[in-house]
Formats: C-alpha cells, sequence, structure tokens
C-alpha cells in the first residue's frame, strides 16, 4: 500500500539523493541537467501511474486524493519545465550548479508533501522543506552585484515573518478546535466562523504563509525584488511552482472554513480586489521584465483567490485551471527572458527591440504567453479567467467581476507594451539569437500548450472538477 | 434547440471551410518562401474563401427567419457550450461581404506592403477566420472568442505596418476595444447563470426582467458602440486609420465596424427588447449627435484619410439610427447602409492607398490637380466619392434613403436634423474632390517642368489597380440601381426580429414588477416630450 501510492516521493526524494552524492564528486553542468532531467523525467512519468490513486498515511497526516496527485503531476511537470527551460544555467555560479539542481528538487519534494497534508503541522513542515530550499538558492546568483543577495535576505525574512504569523494562527485554531487534523476541523470551524471573529482572524493568520508563497496583496512586498534579484531560472521556478503549491492549500482551508459566504469570504475578497488593483497598477511603469511580471503575477494571485473564495465545484475547479493555465504562461515568458539573455543578466524592455527579427519563435512564444496572461481567446489564459468569472458570477459576486475584468483591462496594456517591444520596437543591428533544437521545440510546446489547451480544455478542467470533488 | 435551426443541407460544411480554410492558409504560408509566391498564395486562399462562400447566395432560403447552413458540435459539455454556427438574413449579406473583401485586402497591399510578407500575410489570414467567425457563431462565447481574438491580429496590422504614430494608434485601438468588450463576456456569462445557455437563440427567448435587461443591455451595447464607433467612443478610429497600412484601413472600414451594428441586431435589441426601447431615445440622440459631429469633423480635415474616417463617424451614425428606429425600414436601411460603407468606404481607402503610394502623403494639398495625370484614377473616386455621399443612383442613397423614411414616418424631427448629415457629407465629399481633382486655388495649372515631373510620379491606375475598383464599382451600381435582392433576402429575419422585439417589450413579468412598468411609462413621456 504505502509503497505504491508513496511512489511519486520517494522517486523524487531518490532524484534529490542522487544529486547529493553528485555535489561529492566534479560533473559537468551537461551531466548534472541529464542526470536531473532523466530522473524528473522518470518522476512524472510515476506521478502520473499515480492519478487516482487514494489512500491515508502516517496517522492519517498524508492523505493521498484526486486533488494532491493532480497538484503534484502539476509540480513535478513544472521541475521538468523548469530544468529544460534552464539548460546550461548560464545565470548560477559554476561551482554551484548540481548543488542548485538539488536543492529545486527539495523545494519540489516539500511542495509534493505540501499537496497530500491534510494536518496543520503536517503542513507547516512541508512549507518549510519547500522554502528553506529556496532561501538557498536565491543568492545563488553568477556576479550580478550585490542584488541576489539582498533578493536571498528579503526572502528570508518575509518567509520567516509569514511562518511566524501562520503558526501564530495555528495556536488559535488549535486552542479553539482541539486538534489539528483538517478533516476534524471542517466539521467544527464553519460554526466557530459563524460565532467567533477569533476563528476568522486565526483563519487569515494561518493563510498568512500561503499569501506570501503566492505574492498575494499583504504579503507581496518580495515578489519584485526576489524575481529581480534572482537568477532567471531561480524566478522561473520561485514564480510558479511555489504559488501551485499555495493555491492548493487555500483551497483545503478555505474549504475548511465552510462554503457558505461569511466573513471569511469578504476579507478573501478585499485581499483579492487589493492583490489586483496593487499588482497591475505596479506594474504598468515597470521596466524590467522580471519585475513587471513579479507585479503581474500579484494580480494572477488576485484573479486566482476570486476563484478559491467562491468555494464551490465551479470557481475552485476554476481557480485549478487557472493556476496550471498561469504555470504554462509564465514558464513560456520565462522560457524567452531566459533565452534573451545568454549572460544571465536582467532583461528589459530595450532587450526585446527586434526581437521578431532576431528570433521568430522567442517573439511568438512571448506574444502567445503574454497574451495568454491578458486572457485573449483561444488561449488557456482566457479560458481560466472565463471559468473564474462564471463561477463568481454563479455566486453572485458581481461587483468583484466588474473590479476583475476592469483590472484585465488595465493589465492588457502593459502586456500589450511587451507584445510591442517583441514585434515594433525599431530594428537595431543586434545579432540574431541562435536557439539550440531542445530550445526550439520548448518554445513550440508552449505555444501550442497554451493554445491548444485553450481550444480544448475540456480533459484538464474534468481533472480540475474531479479534484475539488474530493474537499468539498 | 432544432426549433431554430435548419442543418446545412449542403453536402460539404461550408461554414467551417469558411473558418478552417484561411487558418490552413496561414498554417501553409508559414512554410513559404520568397514575397511574390506568398503574394500569390494569400491571393489564392482569399479567392478560394470567397468562392466557397458564394453558395450562402445562391442556396440561401429567403423564407425563413431560422437560422441555415447550421453546423453544431459538442465541444465543451461540462458547461452546456457547443461549436455551432449558422447565419440568417441578418448575417448572411456580412459574411459575403468579408469574403469578397479580403482577396481586395490582399491585392491592394501587393506594393503598398514592403516589409515582412509572411507575417502580414498570416496576420490577415487569421484576421480573416476571426471576422468571419464573428458574424456566424450562435453561441455567444463562441462569439466572443472571435470578437476578441479579432483584435491581436488586427493590432499586430496597425502597429507593425502602420505610419508614423502607430504605437499610439494601435495601443488605443487595442485598449478601447478591449474595455468595451470586457463587459460584454460578463454579460454573457451572467447570462449563462440566469439561463443555463450560451446558445443565441435560446439567449433570444429568454424573457429577462426588465432591470436586468437594462444591465445587459448597458455591458453589450458599451462594447458595440465602441465598435461601431459612436459618439464619444469614436476618438479612437481616426487615429487607427490613419495609421493603419491600406489594408488594415479596408478592414477596419468594410468590416470591423458593421460588428458593432451586427451586435446591437443580434444581441441588445432580441435579447433586452424592454432595455432597447428603453434607452431609444439615448441612442437616436447619440447617433444624431455621430452623424452631425463626424460630418463636421471631416468638413476640417486637411489629411484625406482623416476625412474618410470621420465620415465613417457619420454614415456608421446611420446605422444606429436605422437600427433604433425599431422599423423595418431604418432596419432595413441599417444593414443596407452597413454593407454600402463597406464597399464604398473601403474603396475610398484603396484610393487613398493608391495614391500615397506615388506621392507618400495623405494631404489633400499634396495630391491636388490629379484630374490632369491620372483620369481613369479620378473617374474612380468620382464614383465612390458621389455613392459615399448618397447620390440618387449610387448604393448609399438607397440605404440612406430608407433609414431617412423610416426616422420621418416615426420621429419626423430625427429625420430632419439627420438630413444635415446627410448635406455635410455632401460638403466634404465635394470639397475633397474639387480639391484633389481640379483644384485652381493657386491660379495656375502646372505646366513645363513642373507638369512633367508630376508626370512621372503620377502614373494612372494599373492592371491590379483598376480590377479592384471596377468589382467594387459594379456593386456601387448594382446596390444602387436594384437593391431589392438584398433587401428580399433580409426581410423575413428583420420580420422576425421586429416581432421579437415586440413580443419581448411587452414583458410577461410587468405585472410582477410595478417598477417596470413605472420606467417604461417613464421612457415613453421621455420619447414624447423630445419629439
Amino acid at each position: 500500500m504505502l509503497n505504491t501510492v508513496f511512489m511519486p516521493e520517494i522517486a523524487l526524494m531518490l532524484t534529490a539523493l542522487v544529486l547529493f552524492f553528485m555535489t561529492l564528486g566534479k560533473y559537468r553542468t551537461g551531466t548534472v541537467q541529464a542526470v536531473s532531467l532523466v530522473l524528473t523525467a522518470i518522476t512524472l512519468v510515476i506521478t502520473f501511474a499515480s492519478l487516482g490513486t487514494q489512500g491515508l498515511m502516517f496517522y492519517d497526516v498524508y492523505q493521498i486524493d484526486a486533488l494532491s496527485q493532480l497538484f503534484k503531476v502539476v509540480i513535478v511537470f513544472g521541475l521538468f519545465l523548469v530544468f529544460i527551460l534552464g539548460s546550461g544555467l548560464v545565470g548560477i555560479e559554476e561551482k554551484l550548479h548540481t548543488e542548485y539542481n538539488m536543492f529545486l528538487v527539495i523545494s519540489a519534494l516539500g511542495l509534493m508533501f505540501l499537496s497530500s497534508s491534510v494536518e496543520l503541522l503536517t503542513i507547516l513542515l512541508s512549507l518549510e522543506i519547500s522554502s528553506y530550499a529556496l532561501y538557498v538558492v536565491i543568492p545563488f546568483r553568477r556576479g550580478q552585484g550585490r542584488l541576489h543577495v539582498e533578493a536571498g535576505i528579503k526572502y528570508i525574512l518575509f518567509g520567516a515573518a509569514s511562518t511566524g504569523l501562520t503558526l501564530y494562527g495555528m495556536s488559535y485554531i488549535f486552542g479553539m478546535a482541539h486538534t489539528t487534523y483538517l478533516s476534524e476541523l471542517s466539521e467544527k470551524i464553519p460554526a466557530l466562523v459563524a460565532t467567533q471573529p477569533l476563528a476568522i482572524i486565526a483563519i487569515i493568520l494561518v493563510m498568512t504563509a500561503f499569501f506570501y508563497k503566492l505574492a498575494m496583496f499583504p504579503m507581496h512586498f518580495w515578489a519584485p525584488d526576489i524575481y529581480q534579484g534572482a537568477a532567471n531560472e531561480t524566478t522561473s521556478f520561485v514564480a510558479t511552482l511555489p504559488k501551485v503549491g499555495a493555491v492548493l492549500l487555500l483551497l483545503r482551508f478555505v474549504a475548511v472554513a465552510g462554503v457558505d459566504i461569511s466573513q471569511v469570504t469578504w476579507v478573501l475578497a478585499a485581499i483579492a480586489v487589493l492583490s489586483m488593483v496593487f499588482g497591475n497598477f505596479s506594474a504598468l511603469v515597470q521596466t524590467d521584465l522580471k519585475r513587471l511580471l513579479a507585479y503581474s503575477s500579484i494580480a494572477h494571485a488576485g484573479y486566482v483567490m476570486i476563484g478559491i473564495l467562491t468555494a464551490d465545484a465551479m470557481g475552485m475547479a476554476a481557480a485549478v485551471f487557472y493556476v496550471i493555465g498561469y504555470l504554462l504562461m509564465n514558464l513560456g515568458a520565462f522560457y524567452v527572458i531566459y533565452n534573451i539573455a545568454p549572460a544571465g543578466q536582467n532583461v528589459t524592455f530595450d532587450d526585446l527591440k527586434g526581437l521578431s527579427r532576431r528570433s521568430p519563435l522567442l517573439a511568438l512564444t512571448l506574444l502567445v504567453s503574454v497574451f495568454g496572461m491578458a486572457g485573449i481567446p483561444p488561449t488557456i489564459g482566457f479560458i481560466g479567467k472565463f471559468m473564474i468569472f462564471t463561477g463568481a458570477l454563479n455566486k453572485g459576486f458581481y461587483a468583484l467581476v466588474v473590479i476583475a475584468v476592469m483590472n484585465a483591462a488595465v493589465a492588457s496594456f502593459y502586456y500589450l507594451k511587451m507584445a510591442r517591444a517583441a514585434y515594433c520596437a525599431a530594428d537595431d543591428e543586434r545579432a540574431t539569437i541562435q536557439l539550440s533544437f531542445g530550445a526550439k521545440l520548448m518554445g513550440t510546446f508552449f505555444i501550442l500548450a497554451i493554445i491548444l489547451i485553450g481550444a480544448l480544455p475540456q480533459s484538464i478542467l474534468a481533472a480540475a472538477k474531479q479534484a475539488v470533488a474530493t474537499i468539498l | 434547440m432544432e426549433n431554430y435551426l435548419i442543418l446545412n443541407t449542403l453536402n460539404y460544411p461550408i461554414l467551417s471551410l469558411l473558418l478552417i480554410v484561411p487558418v490552413v492558409g496561414a498554417l501553409v504560408a508559414m512554410f513559404l518562401r520568397g514575397d511574390t509566391l506568398l503574394k500569390i498564395w494569400g491571393l489564392a486562399v482569399t479567392l478560394v474563401t470567397a468562392l466557397i462562400s458564394l453558395p450562402l447566395w445562391t442556396s440561401f432560403d429567403q423564407t425563413t427567419a431560422k437560422y441555415q447552413f447550421v453546423e453544431l458540435r459538442h465541444w465543451f459539455p461540462a458547461l452546456n457550450l457547443d461549436y455551432v454556427v449558422g447565419v440568417d438574413g441578418i448575417s448572411v449579406l456580412l459574411v459575403l461581404l468579408t469574403t469578397l473583401v479580403m482577396p481586395l485586402c490582399v491585392l491592394c497591399s501587393w506594393t503598398y506592403i514592403k516589409t515582412r510578407w509572411k507575417e502580414f500575410l498570416i496576420v490577415t489570414l487569421l484576421m480573416e477566420t476571426a471576422m468571419i467567425g464573428v458574424f456566424v457563431s450562435l453561441n455567444t462565447v463562441l462569439f466572443w472568442i472571435f470578437w476578441e481574438g479579432m483584435l491581436v491580429p488586427m493590432y499586430l496590422i496597425i502597429a507593425i505596418w502602420g505610419g508614423a504614430r502607430k504605437d499610439y494608434a494601435s495601443i488605443k485601438f487595442f485598449l478601447y476595444t478591449f474595455c468595451g468588450s470586457i463587459f460584454l463576456l460578463v454579460a454573457i456569462v451572467s447570462m449563462y447563470i440566469t439561463t443555463g445557455t450560451f446558445f443565441i437563440p435560446e439567449l433570444m427567448n429568454a424573457d429577462f426582467g426588465f432591470s436586468y435587461q437594462v444591465w445587459i443591455f448597458l455591458a453589450c451595447a458599451l462594447g458595440f458602440a465602441i465598435k461601431m464607433p459612436m459618439f464619444p467612443f469614436h476618438t479612437w478610429l481616426p487615429a487607427a486609420h490613419v495609421e493603419a497600412p491600406v489594408a488594415g484601413s479596408v478592414i477596419l472600414a468594410s468590416i470591423l465596424l458593421k460588428m458593432g451594428g451586427y451586435g446591437f441586431l443580434r444581441f441588445c435589441l432580441p435579447m433586452a427588447p424592454a432595455a432597447s426601447l428603453y434607452f431609444v431615445p439615448l441612442l437616436l440622440v447619440m447617433s444624431l449627435i455621430s452623424i452631425i459631429v463626424g460630418g463636421y469633423l471631416a468638413l476640417g480635415q486637411s489629411d484625406i484619410k482623416k476625412l474618410i474616417a470621420y465620415s465613417s463617424v457619420g454614415h456608421m451614425g446611420f446605422v444606429t439610427l436605422g437600427i433604433f428606429l425599431l422599423n423595418d425600414a431604418g432596419i432595413k436601411g441599417a444593414m443596407l447602409q452597413m454593407i454600402n460603407h463597406g464597399i464604398t468606404t473601403g474603396a475610398l481607402f484603396i484610393l487613398i492607398g493608391i495614391i500615397y503610394e506615388r506621392t507618400h502623403s495623405r494631404e489633400i494639398a499634396d495630391n491636388s490637380k490629379l484630374g490632369m495625370f491620372m483620369p481613369i484614377y479620378v473617374t474612380f473616386l468620382g464614383i465612390f466619392s458621389l455613392s459615399s455621399l448618397a447620390f440618387p443612383g449610387t448604393n448609399s442613397f438607397v440605404s440612406e434613403f430608407l433609414v431617412l423614411f423610416g426616422a420621418f414616418d416615426k420621429y419626423p424631427l430625427v429625420g430632419a436634423v439627420s438630413i444635415l448629415g446627410a448635406i455635410l457629407a455632401a460638403a466634404y465629399m465635394l470639397r475633397l474632390m474639387q480639391k484633389m481633382v481640379w483644384d485652381d486655388s493657386d491660379g495656375h495649372v502646372p505646366h513645363g517642368e513642373h507638369a512633367e515631373e508630376r508626370k512621372s510620379t503620377l502614373f494612372d491606375c494599373n492592371i491590379r489597380e483598376f480590377i479592384q475598383l471596377a468589382f467594387l464599382t459594379i456593386f456601387v451600381f448594382w446596390i444602387g440601381l436594384h437593391p431589392t435582392p438584398l433587401l428580399d433576402m433580409m426581410d423575413s429575419s428583420v420580420a422576425h426580429l421586429l416581432h421579437q422585439i415586440d413580443a419581448g417589450s411587452l414583458l410577461p413579468d410587468a405585472a410582477h414588477h410595478g417598477e417596470s412598468h413605472a420606467l417604461l411609462e417613464g421612457a415613453g413621456t421621455w420619447i414624447k416630450n423630445l419629439f
């Protein structure tokens, strides 16, 4: 029993272990990357095979269900994409390449644990496994002044603060409900939320760590600096995978807080609105692309939150779908950023000039990714927004949806700015960008995935629906 | 569902082919090399699409208001979302207009577009699919996908191949239309939540409450009014028109602007009939302002493209005016006006493109006295200018006459005011023609060296240009002298639409909503007071 359902985690642990032993010797980057890729691919296959399994382990703190397995597939797949995307690891200190990959694997492993955790302390533990690995990885950057050190320290400080708040909230919850198991909490908390204001505060405090991971409004301050300071390949990880894990946990906690519209819903709605407004308006004036994407991710977190706070099957499935689309589109954008910065430097609008001539594939990938993020059909981003709006209107959140669409209009401006820079800016005499075969394949993959899943979203949406059914 | 549809009886899926052929053409174009080959390929694809669309004309059943040539496939069962396409008397002519104008767009770009032909062809063909998709979708989400999907290629056409201020114009175009249409999406989703369907004919029969209709109407009308464009949402149009390359201007003028009118006819009137009735005064006033302001601004332009752009605002004012007269002549006139504006203004933009290639200026002053050098060109210029000012015998006369007839029939004052617009149209078009063809304001005709120099640049139309203009000229006189076939095609659908509005405005649930009665009466007195 344990062997079959726990296989994905075991496979990823072995991957980390193999990479650990490799850190003891000296290997070329190519070897390290190949080993990481192959092992992650094997893990991916195993995780796929584990779709549909069920089980409760380790004194019922670890639950294998449709939701957890879907997110594990997404996490491992994301890790796989991050590894291919960052082939060569040009932004990372040469001697740290093996360690770098190992820590990424460990962080993903923490997120995998997080997907299945259904008990407060286990959740905290998994969260910290994932965070600590990232604390280490963020300053791994080759020669870009001190930005990355600043980023690393900020990430730790904000991370520690938010974890503290979460623990504080957990203490309240334990005090009120006398249990740390989500399944038992979900029976007691809705009644408490209705009667005791403290329960609302406790729930929101517990969510703080996930707001931090997701870069939601009150805990978003780190995002722009860390995005900018970390290496391009690190940012592509930080910007996507932890957010997937955070969304899952938010789904679980909102379900625990009860499916009825309560005070918690209104707090979350306020957070969603502030996230969207703050993220979008700040993104308008950015010139560094990674900083821009950081602000845009704050706004995206707001959209996801709208889906989550509906606390019904339609809205939550929409949130799951949205975050999968977000992962693909963001990785698509980071793929472009990584490839136009051969020395691992940060990319500004200036660097996008003439991209359509220098590399038509990169320009098209960027175009599809940013129009996807803006929610233009027929992309995965459009279906995601469409589903979120449908879910929210279904619950009667008209004002929230109207604010969200106004924000979508604001956001379209800076996404358009990126497309314009790539396609229309005056063509200077920069050299064309040569892409390897693998990189070309990757770009084609992103374009096709973003458009085809947008045109035929049925299967992923069905999986998302099935997944959220387990917590409702 | 079948009550509203006649499934496609042709032995091939005609509407799906119209949607697929340009996309396949675009995909193949990715692998072609050489500008000449690409141009020929683009012309071939658009011509084949046009040929495929012809059975829509010949096999169209005029006796029914049901949707024809319908294809229905399940697409997204979880949301009751189907792929369903079909045409009726309201959309069929717009589909044909699209397919017939697109080959001209390739032809008129033949030498005008000098760089990146491959990309140009790909976005133009994708544009064609999106535009046809808007007119044939019978599903609100499908409609919105094409409606919004159209923004990207159009944005790229302006932003890449546009003029000096292309950045400003393209972003303005994108943001304006995006802001408008995003509320349309909210309306679409909201109607789905209320009724459980995205299927347009079912939504038309949904009988929403009055206050709900008001919201639906406002959300939809904002998007359509921006697209039209109606005063005061028209400011993106001159910018976009002036900066767009000639094909972009033609697509904008001939087809894109029609989508606003089509949207009013397809969404606002049948889905929110009571609200439409309530907003009639507002929309009529906005239409009148569009007509007068558009014409007045056109009078003062020195840039030919800007002049035509403002004249479009005026002409589209006649379209909304006709639509919101809510009578047979008005709506038919509006629909015919959309077709005519597509033909005439499309041709005028092609003419501007031709002269711009020769003199590299769009200023009227730089393009004067063409009569001496380009007799064929000025002949066409004369024909389309007269058509634009609705000279009897040309196409626009029929449609503007119908709208004016409808206006005088219902609200004589409205008719009287809109006559002003027709006078303004005559004034600015005759001024344009006089300046461009003759212009002896400086008292001398070019002679000697100066004339030789002008002659060398101002060569007359070549065969390619002649074919485009001659083709459109046929329609000018055909519709001008014998519009009956087109009006017959609209007949059943317009009658059905008017029936829907009558039935819907009776408001079956009015008894339960005291406020609706009060509002309707308020609307009635508002109209009476106005006129």
